[in-house]
């Protein structure tokens, strides 16, 4: 049986890391595109999560809510370019970083001035149940959530790949000048990409939410998926997905076979300790862009 | 024509090399200092001296320390919060564990123990840099926080993890009433602040901003990278861990770890944003800021008296926290530091424009 709690864990840590990867990828869209670590990816999410609970309390079916929520991130983002991205053009990356710390202060006010300060719970009509396969208990939230990120990701990797936008998307990652110069609108691409963190944030929203409740502890969620982004580097999607179930899988173990010889309570640090070690190593990142330069 | 300094000649390396070399600096220095020494403790009354100067005095040492690491050596930390934790929780053992420990040995130890800390943490900072470090520091954060709380060692097993301060003294004298724990406060900030600027002046001041501006640039001119960054890391750390120090036993009395969470890091790294970066009287000034900012909320909040709920204020404050800092990054990226400079060009000059 041992193995087979192993394996629970194993699982369960996996899942779990599919939903720091979730919140890792609106960092990494953001990053990739515009070269701005959007701290405020946090307060994105719990504005999301809080405005779709709120419109829904208001007696909007869900389709609907959903929908106004989604204009709302995606008016939201742009209005964020528009007003402390753009006027920050060619400052130093770390002067973006606090901007956007600031920003993350700002919308977490904002977010619960307008919509207050009360835990709201969020359905979404999944049962949280674990169910049995081969003796391994597997929640089927977790597995939705999976599923959730899994498409997002084919979604993103196609819009990137395939259309004409994501193409000028990744122009623009590559080098701001010279996507200029070939005439790709620079402040459009940078509104879109921020609309589309909006969207991710959104979705990772509404499966936090309805894991812990929509309350202000979301906004830390951010803070489980920086281990993630510095194991998989801030420009790979990729990076994101397996460096989030890498983080998942290695709290959950470290929790369960580490925490009682160091008295509990380890998941707050132990997964940035992993990353440091990680980075000591391999200061590239997982999949990260090796002509980055980080020494 | 508020102040001229013409017919002010330099005539000696030393008076070139002064840290005022106006004759109105000096004078303006060595008032607020009388001031602050001498008027300040014996007028003030001990809400003021408690609940404003003391913790904008300390706050201001933390706010130091983090300008050393971020405004000078360009290494940007959010763990400041966990190196003041390393430091209040060393003094407090040292005092505990060693009787008769005298207080300001006590607090110098605690600090080197945040400097030793802090130099573990910054170690990364020679592989990676910029966002990869700030991450890094997290580690930092959080891994202090729970040893803290986790170990009862380091408080000594009190219930809860709680520090409290045990009775102060210097030479004698002991440190109890208001007053007393702001000159002792006044008299170590002042003497670091004294150090810090003529660190940043010095030799190794120079070898971080070249650090910060160019690492490549200043390697190939032979400045040391892994002493200059770990030096860095360690003197922040120490002046940090001073600050916490100060801020558990002198401002709080009875302290626990949740004191030092990421939200005193933020609000350390505003102090400097805000302030300055890459200034010593930025840390002061945005450390004033800082402390001062919800106070005059709270007070416009009592003249609408009740109409405004606390939970609407708190809420506030963090946009006003949030809009601020990307007003001053937009608007002055050097902070009020620099507004104070431009008032100073301009009052030299009035009424004339140049």
């Amino acid at each position: 049986m041992e193995w087979q709690f192993f394996l629970e864990v194993l699982v369960g840590g996996l899942l779990a890391g599919v939903m720091y990867s979730l919140v890792a990828l609106g960092f990494v869209l953001i990053y990739k595109a515009s070269g701005v670590f959007n701290f405020a990816q946090g307060a994105m999410v719990l504005f999301a999560a809080l405005s779709f609970v709120s419109i829904q309390d208001m007696g909007v079916p869900f389709w609907l809510a959903l929908l106004l929520t989604l204009v709302l991130m995606v008016l939201l983002g742009v209005g964020i370019e528009r007003v402390v991205l753009r006027p920050l053009v060619n400052q130093p990356p770390i002067t973006l970083f606090m901007a956007t710390i600031g920003l993350s202060f700002f919308l977490e006010g904002l977010a619960q001035m307008v919509w207050g300060t009360n835990v709201h719970g969020l359905e979404l009509g999944i049962a949280d149940e674990p169910f049995d396969v081969g003796g391994v208990f597997i929640s089927k939230f977790d597995l939705f959530a999976a599923a959730v990120c899994g498409t997002l990701v084919a979604t993103l990797a196609l819009f990137f790949s395939k259309t004409k936008l994501g193409r000028a998307l990744r122009a623009v990652a590559d080098d701001h000048q010279a996507a200029m110069s070939v005439g790709i609108p620079l402040k459009h691409i940078w509104a879109i990409v921020w609309g589309v963190a909006g969207f991710v944030a959104l979705v990772a929203g509404l499966l936090w939410g309805s894991r812990l409740g929509v309350q202000f502890a979301l906004t830390l969620v951010v803070l489980k998926a920086l281990p993630v982004l510095i194991l998989g580097g801030f420009t790979s999607i990729p990076g994101a997905i397996v460096g989030g179930l890498i983080i998942g899988a290695g709290e959950k173990l470290a929790e369960v076979y580490l925490g009682p010889f160091l008295s509990g309570g380890i998941e707050n640090w132990f997964p940035y300790m992993l990353a440091l070690l990680f980075l000591l190593v391999r200061p590239e990142g997982l999949f990260g862009e090796k002509h980055i330069e980080r020494v | 024509m508020f102040y001229r300094e013409s017919g002010q000649f330099k005539s000696s390396y030393a008076a070139d090399s002064a840290i005022f070399t106006i004759a109105q600096d000096r004078v303006f220095i060595a008032a607020l200092l009388a001031l602050s020494f001498v008027a300040v403790p014996g007028l003030a009354s001990d809400y003021l001296l408690s609940g404003i100067l003391i913790p904008f005095l300390i706050l201001s040492l933390a706010a130091l320390g983090l300008n050393i690491l971020t405004g000078y050596a360009g290494q940007l930390s959010l763990g400041s919060a966990a190196f003041m934790a390393v430091g209040a929780f060393a003094t407090y053992n040292f005092m505990v564990r060693l009787p008769g420990m005298p207080l300001l040995l006590a607090l110098l130890l605690g600090g080197l123990c945040a400097a030793l800390v802090g130099v573990a943490f910054g170690l990364p900072s020679l592989r990676i840099k910029g966002f990869y470090l700030a991450v890094a520091t997290l580690a930092a954060q959080f891994f202090i926080e729970w040893v803290f709380t986790k170990f009862g060692w380091f408080s000594n097993y009190s219930s809860s993890g709680v520090i409290s301060a045990p009775a102060m003294q210097i030479f004698g004298y002991p440190i109890d009433t208001p007053a007393s724990k702001y000159l002792l406060t006044l008299s170590i900030v002042a003497f670091m602040a004294l150090a810090a600027k003529n660190m940043a002046r010095a030799s190794i001041g120079r070898a971080w901003m070249a650090v910060r501006d160019m690492d490549v640039a200043a390697e190939v001119i032979g400045i040391p990278m892994l002493r200059t960054k770990l030096l860095a890391f360690a003197i922040s750390s120490f002046y940090c861990g001073v600050a916490g120090a100060l801020y558990a036993f002198v401002l709080l009395g009875t302290v626990d770890a949740q004191a030092f969470d990421l939200h005193r890091s933020f609000q350390i790294l505003f102090m400097i944003i805000i302030g300055g970066v890459g200034s010593i009287l930025g840390s002061f000034l945005g450390a004033a800021f800082i402390v001062l900012l919800p106070i005059c909320l709270n007070l416009i909040g009592q003249v609408f008296h009740g109409a405004i709920s606390t939970q609407f204020l708190a809420n506030l404050e963090m946009m006003l926290f949030g809009g601020l800092i990307i007003f001053f990054l937009i608007v002055e990226p050097h902070g009020l530091a620099r507004l104070w400079q431009i008032t100073k060009e301009k009052l030299r000059v009035w009424p004339f424009p140049h």
